[in-house]
């Protein structure tokens, strides 16, 4: 026993050491100035410390706008999944009604399906509709994929509320709605924000259908952006890591934030039901 | 109170499959659904030397990193099981690699392996691996972009499996320690069998997850290395003029990834049934 705590520790610190030192390196390289980012062997600490890459990002206004589309995308989609699921999560976890198992196991399907599969019909679909290379046909997309997790999470926090209390308001004569709006979200509010952190995660990291459905670089978001920058600015080494620093800071904090509701939440959709 | 979210999904995720099915078999572009051509976009497909690289790329890709995250991620959940201190911050560094959106860790690790400022390029350099650019080769390339996905997806895969020896009851393995088994005894007799629900989950994920893998390969490569994905997005984005074939390689990724899961599901049913 004794020497398996050993090694233990060894593959918690290894573990803690493959997520975080790729990232710390580059890092490194976004705060280095070009003689030390290309001298022939890399040094550890850089000798003079600088932020013009990160001037360069944040000047650049492609690079804004993509910051500031993916906010909007993200949060719009994180808004409409929050809504629709939570109108359907709370049913589905409370009554039973023929169809229910098949509607969650569909709900879960959705969660492995192939997303390239469709974008075909989809180009062609949104094409006729005049919504390619608008916002609204990326958040409608997003929203259909992100909405079975964000279903799936909040079923199983919903399904862990007491059901008295939702008797004792019935009792005092409140609706299916009321007690829902009333009773049910404001108890549900741990569940809601870990759906809702999830989402906007998944949003937020979205590519495929970004970068199919979008064409003016004013609407990409950052996901679209940072390859293409890549391939611009080519050379500018430093600048490209500090794109990248950018933009996992606020992924990264919500993940040092949240950490044990996320967990809680992703095991929670992928285990059980 | 279900119908909205129901019928959202339906409308934007079963028709378009339909859709897609239906369009496969004609002479469509992406202004017309065009004539029947039976399975012509099919036999095109497979006469196609891209197509049949991004297959072969596909399969060794998936099958490859999918194998090595469970054999890394394993050992890593077992150990994440043990009550130790900074037992949160291990969680929360495990979590930090798949927050990342896949475009932006293969643009870090691109950094990383580039020919003149990487550091991995020079690792691989002054220890005498290769001094071929990692980044020119599709052999390298490809390997690369395993190494990434590992790198990425080993934690989250651990956190799925340690989900999962939650739920292995404690008096269990502690009566088997009763018994005298040993610990390779205790873990292939006890803990492997209660596992079996959560390795379903993880490997349903992870393989289907790597069979349409697309941003990866995508920036990893520059656009160099073509998955089934890309292959599908080049067809329907980049050329029109191969909308038709794009949209059959797409129904093949569907069909694959279908059969994948289906056979997972039948694989996991027969050994339950054979264990009783």
């Amino acid at each position: 026993m004794r020497r398996w705590g050993g090694w233990s520790t060894v593959l918690v610190v290894s573990l803690v050491a493959w997520s975080t030192l790729p990232v710390l390196w580059v890092f490194k390289m976004s705060i280095s100035d070009k003689v030390d980012l290309f001298r022939s062997r890399p040094v550890l600490v850089p000798r003079h410390p600088t932020g013009t890459h990160y001037a360069t990002v944040l000047g650049d206004p492609v690079f804004r706008a993509g910051l500031a589309n993916s906010l909007l995308i993200a949060g719009t989609t994180t808004l409409l999944c929050l809504v629709l699921g939570s109108l359907a999560a709370y049913p589905l976890a409370r009554l039973r009604f023929p169809g229910r198992p098949a509607l969650m196991l569909g709900f879960l399907a959705m969660a492995y399906f192939p997303t390239v599969a469709i974008i075909a019909p989809l180009f062609k679909q949104l094409r006729s509709a005049g919504l390619l290379d608008t916002y609204p046909a990326v958040i409608a997309v997003d929203t259909v994929f992100a909405l079975p997790l964000s279903v799936w999470i909040m079923v199983a926090f919903f399904r862990k509320l007491p059901a008295e209390l939702e008797e004792a308001a019935r009792v005092d004569g409140a609706s299916v709605l009321q007690t829902f709006g009333q009773v049910i979200v404001p108890l549900a509010v741990p569940g809601v924000v870990t759906a809702g952190i999830l989402t906007f995660v998944f949003a937020w990291n979205e590519f495929l259908f970004a970068n199919t459905f979008l064409f003016d670089q004013a609407r990409w978001p950052v996901t679209v952006v940072i390859p293409s920058y890549a391939s611009v600015h080519s050379v500018d080494y430093g600048a490209q890591a500090a794109a990248t620093i950018l933009v996992t800071v606020p992924l990264a904090a919500a993940v040092l934030i949240f950490q044990r509701r996320l967990v809680e939440g992703l095991t929670a959709g992928a285990l059980k039901g | 109170m279900v119908l909205p979210a129901t019928a959202f999904i339906a409308l934007v995720a079963v028709f378009p499959v339909l859709y897609s099915i239906y369009l496969s078999f004609r002479s469509a572009t992406v202004t017309d659904s065009g004539h029947w051509t039976g399975l012509r976009n099919y036999l095109d497909l497979l006469a196609d030397p891209d197509f049949r690289t991004a297959l072969l790329n596909t399969t060794v890709f998936t099958v490859v990193s999918v194998g090595l995250e469970f054999a890394v991620g394993m050992p890593m959940a077992l150990a994440l099981h043990r009550r130790f201190r900074f037992r949160g911050l291990a969680r929360t560094a495990a979590l930090i690699p798949w927050a990342f959106p896949v475009v932006v860790s293969a643009t870090m690790w691109r950094l990383m392996l580039q020919d003149q400022v990487g550091v991995v390029s020079w690792l691989v350099r002054t220890t005498g691996i290769s001094d071929r650019p990692i980044l020119s080769d599709h052999t390298s390339l490809l390997v690369a972009a395993i190494g990434v996905d590992v790198w990425k997806t080993t934690p989250f895969v651990a956190l799925l499996l340690l989900a999962g020896l939650q739920t292995v009851p404690r008096e269990l393995t502690e009566a088997a320690l009763v018994d005298g088994a040993t610990a390779v005894q205790r873990f292939v007799a006890v803990t492997l069998p209660m596992l079996r629900p959560a390795i379903l989950v993880a490997l349903l994920f992870r393989t289907l997850e790597a069979w349409s893998v697309y941003d990866l390969f995508w920036v990893m490569s520059d656009r160099q290395l073509p998955s089934l994905s890309t292959y599908v997005y080049s067809g329907v984005r980049v050329s029109q003029l191969d909308f038709a074939r794009g949209d059959a390689a797409a129904v093949v990724v569907f069909a694959t990834s279908l059969a994948i899961a289906l056979g997972y599901l039948l694989i996991f049913r027969t050994r339950t049934a054979e264990e009783g």
